[in-house]
């Protein structure tokens, strides 16, 4: 009767390399795995060498951005920073497999998909500096406000994703109008109800949505046996639908499996779930202290698995990219972090009168009121300052 | 907001009907005016709900926009979210009072924020319906006043009809709204008839004067408006002239009416259903103080529920304000 596999909940796997059934293309030695399924491979052999040549600069010029902002946040320029430093592969990678049309969904950290997706990265910068909440517009390049409640946007992406349904945006056949959904979380968030809840909703639904899991391996200091007994990626099948696993560090490798999990739920053929196997090389956000709770060798062991490295590995090796690129890659990354940072800078605090707008579409007599009553006692200061 | 000015509801003004029917009819003129309108919730399609106020509404406008959502109100809030993100306007039935905070999040972190975080580029038009209050004789969860905890968050709106007429013209006025609205339904009151008029009338946020006084102003909303016109009815017989709103709109409140009407009375009863300790009551009272300090006879009283859980149903009646309960508290008003 109870005759199915129960996997190994034991601490520690997460020293391994991802198990047997995780896809990979690029090994941490980039050198390419040839026994990779096919489907995935066409995919990447239909890649051009400045296709690829684009997916390193977009590594490097990310890592540059993020490292950047953990500087900044070291300064006192920004109250707080969430470094996605060892996931730049997971992000860059199904990020770039998005068309223009496509809605993305992100927590906190997407940088390098928000990168993907044209948003300026100062936008990005402008919550943990204070000036804002958010503030960009979604709609401009399909890329919703960063989300901090964990694993609430699973289910904004599934309800937009049953929106597309209703206009009629998929499995028409169309390029230009067929839309996916994609949502962000990390292996935490897979222990909320929320995310539960929208693998269902998708699921009934067939809605055109790929749950994007990056798995960093760490809820902050709860290692990914505090949050499942059995592999994430396994959980989409009780769900109804298909879930594999990648190697998050391996850019070439995420980009092929989420393609083809995008291309799926335009055709109409409904969800997918992918667990991006990765790690979260530095704290949770710079608030944190991850010596704490971790032991420096499994950091070790995740730098030998570097997602830039590997690449550039491989670029070279194969001829695809020479020297004079990758150093022209690294000046324009040292020009992105001077002009964020000069950027992040120039940023104007809002006025304090501002806290009321935007509360309401249409008039409001408690914003109004408060809004005058601030006003005038911020007023009755204006004379005392040049008395 | 957009006040709707002429009907596409039913086929001929004034009906009479129930308040739940009214509803019905509300968000059927809703639907059809604007495509964009679904309905979300619990047994919604071909049961119409368990009050039966969507009865019908699947049959005529199909099952995308009459959704049977699976049983999970964060899920159905948290896809309401990403629906009205694509440009829809979902209304959502939730069951039960009592059923609605496992979707209090999405409420209040997510619909009520959005307009604000994304610096409005981005509005939430989403209705919340909610049966809400006691008196039915049912279990546990199925009798709730929480308002306040809705009312007492920045970027939502909340309105509590009280009679057909209502229901019908602020239901469609909720829907067309930019801003996402709780509208709470007196589940008690789904049976009572009444005229439904050609005309709103005034705007959702306006409180209405339904029987004019001198002596006590007293403020109701919801199902315990028909109980406060019974003792206002009651106290005439008495010689004492009570003078009942019926607030409407919980937030915002409108300020003016309340005001005008006590700075003229001088004497004020709040009643609601819900616990007294930080109710509406408890707001209202302290912006009459604020705004009539100089006309008040009395202290404002409030008259409500006890700071309990919902009793057991056999004796919901002692919990709950009653005829009783209201003129006993104009009688000690009137004792200052």
């Amino acid at each position: 009767m109870f005759d199915l596999p129960i996997p190994d909940p034991s601490p520690g796997r997460r020293l391994g390399d991802g198990g047997p059934d995780m896809i990979q293309v690029l090994t941490p030695e980039g050198e390419r795995v040839t026994s990779a399924p096919h489907e995935y491979l066409e995919i990447i052999d239909a890649l051009t060498d400045e296709d690829l040549r684009g997916f390193y600069r977009d590594l490097v010029m990310i890592r540059r951005f993020d490292a950047e902002a953990t500087a900044l946040q070291r300064q006192g320029e920004l109250g707080l920073w969430a470094s996605l430093l060892g996931q730049e592969a997971a992000q860059v990678g199904s990020g770039r497999a998005l068309r223009p049309q496509d809605y993305a969904f992100p927590t906190y950290r997407e940088h390098g998909v928000a990168w993907c997706r044209g948003v300026d990265p100062v936008n990005l910068m402008g919550m943990f500096r204070g000036v804002n909440h958010g503030g960009w517009d979604p709609n401009e390049k399909n890329f919703h406000l960063y989300t901090i409640i964990i694993g609430a946007q699973t289910l904004h992406a599934t309800g937009y994703a049953m929106g597309v349904q209703r206009d009629g945006a998929v499995g028409t056949g169309d390029d230009e109008r067929d839309t996916a959904v994609i949502a962000y979380f990390g292996d935490g968030a897979t222990s909320q109800g929320d995310v539960s809840e929208s693998l269902i909703f998708a699921g009934v639904n067939n809605s055109p949505v790929v749950f994007f899991c990056q798995n960093n391996q760490w809820a902050i200091s709860e290692p990914n046996e505090k949050q499942t007994r059995a592999p994430l990626y396994h959980r989409a099948r009780g769900f109804g639908f298909p879930g594999l696993r990648v190697d998050g560090n391996d850019v070439l490798a995420v980009y092929a499996v989420t393609k083809v999990a995008l291309d799926a739920a335009r055709s109409g053929q409904g969800p997918s779930f992918i667990e991006a196997f990765t790690y979260r090389m530095g704290a949770h956000t710079t608030s944190d202290d991850p010596t704490k709770y971790r032991m420096s060798a499994e950091v070790e062991v995740w730098k030998l698995r570097d997602p830039i490295e590997r690449l550039k590995a491989w670029l070279a090796h194969e001829g695809k990219a020479d020297g004079a690129f990758f150093a022209q890659v690294a000046a324009e990354a040292d020009e992105l972090g001077a002009d964020v940072r000069a950027r992040c800078l120039a940023l104007p605090d809002p006025a304090g009168t501002d806290m009321f707008d935007h509360v309401y579409g249409e008039r409001h007599p408690v914003m109004e009121r408060e809004r005058a009553e601030f006003a005038a006692y911020q007023a009755g200061f204006e004379g005392a300052n040049h008395g | 907001m957009a006040e709707r000015t002429r009907t596409d509801g039913p086929a001929a003004y004034p009906v009479t009907t129930t308040l739940a029917k009214g509803i019905t009819s509300g968000l059927r003129a809703a639907m059809e005016h604007d495509p964009k309108v679904v309905l979300m919730g619990e047994d919604i399609g071909k049961l119409g709900g368990v009050f039966r106020v969507t009865e019908g509404l699947q049959k005529d406008f199909g099952e995308d926009r009459v959704i049977d959502t699976p049983l999970a109100e964060a899920g159905i809030m948290g896809t309401a979210v990403g629906l009205a993100l694509r440009g829809y306007k979902p209304v959502v039935e939730i069951q039960f009072d009592g059923f609605v905070y496992n979707a209090f999040d999405h409420m209040v972190s997510s619909i009520a924020k959005m307009r604000a975080r994304s610096l409005g580029h981005v509005g939430m038009p989403i209705v919340v319906r909610i049966p809400f209050g006691g008196g039915i004789g049912a279990v546990e969860h199925h009798s709730e006043s929480n308002e306040a905890y809705f009312a007492h968050t920045a970027g939502l709106r909340v309105v509590a009809c009280s009679n057909p007429h209502d229901a019908h013209w602020m239901i469609q006025q909720a829907i067309a709204c930019p801003d996402p609205v709780i509208f709470y339904e007196p589940k008690r009151r789904y049976w009572d008839k009444g005229e439904i008029a050609a005309e709103p009338g005034r705007g959702l946020f306006q409180a209405a004067t339904l029987r004019q006084g001198t002596d006590v102003t007293v403020l109701a909303y919801g199902p315990m408006v028909r109980t406060c016109l019974q003792a206002a009815q009651a106290a005439a017989e008495e010689g004492r002239s009570l003078e009942v709103i019926d607030l409407r709109s919980l937030s915002p409140l409108d300020t003016g009416a309340i005001i005008e009407s006590v700075r003229r009375t001088g004497r004020c009863v709040v009643v609601h259903e819900a616990s007294t300790f930080l109710g509406l009551g408890a707001e209202i009272a302290a912006l009459i103080q604020q705004e009539c300090f100089y006309s008040l006879q009395a202290p404002v009283a409030r008259v409500g529920g006890y700071n309990v859980p919902y009793p057991p149903s056999r004796i919901e009646e002692e919990f709950l304000p009653d005829l009783d309960r209201v003129l006993d508290a104009v009688d000690r008003l009137m004792a200052y």
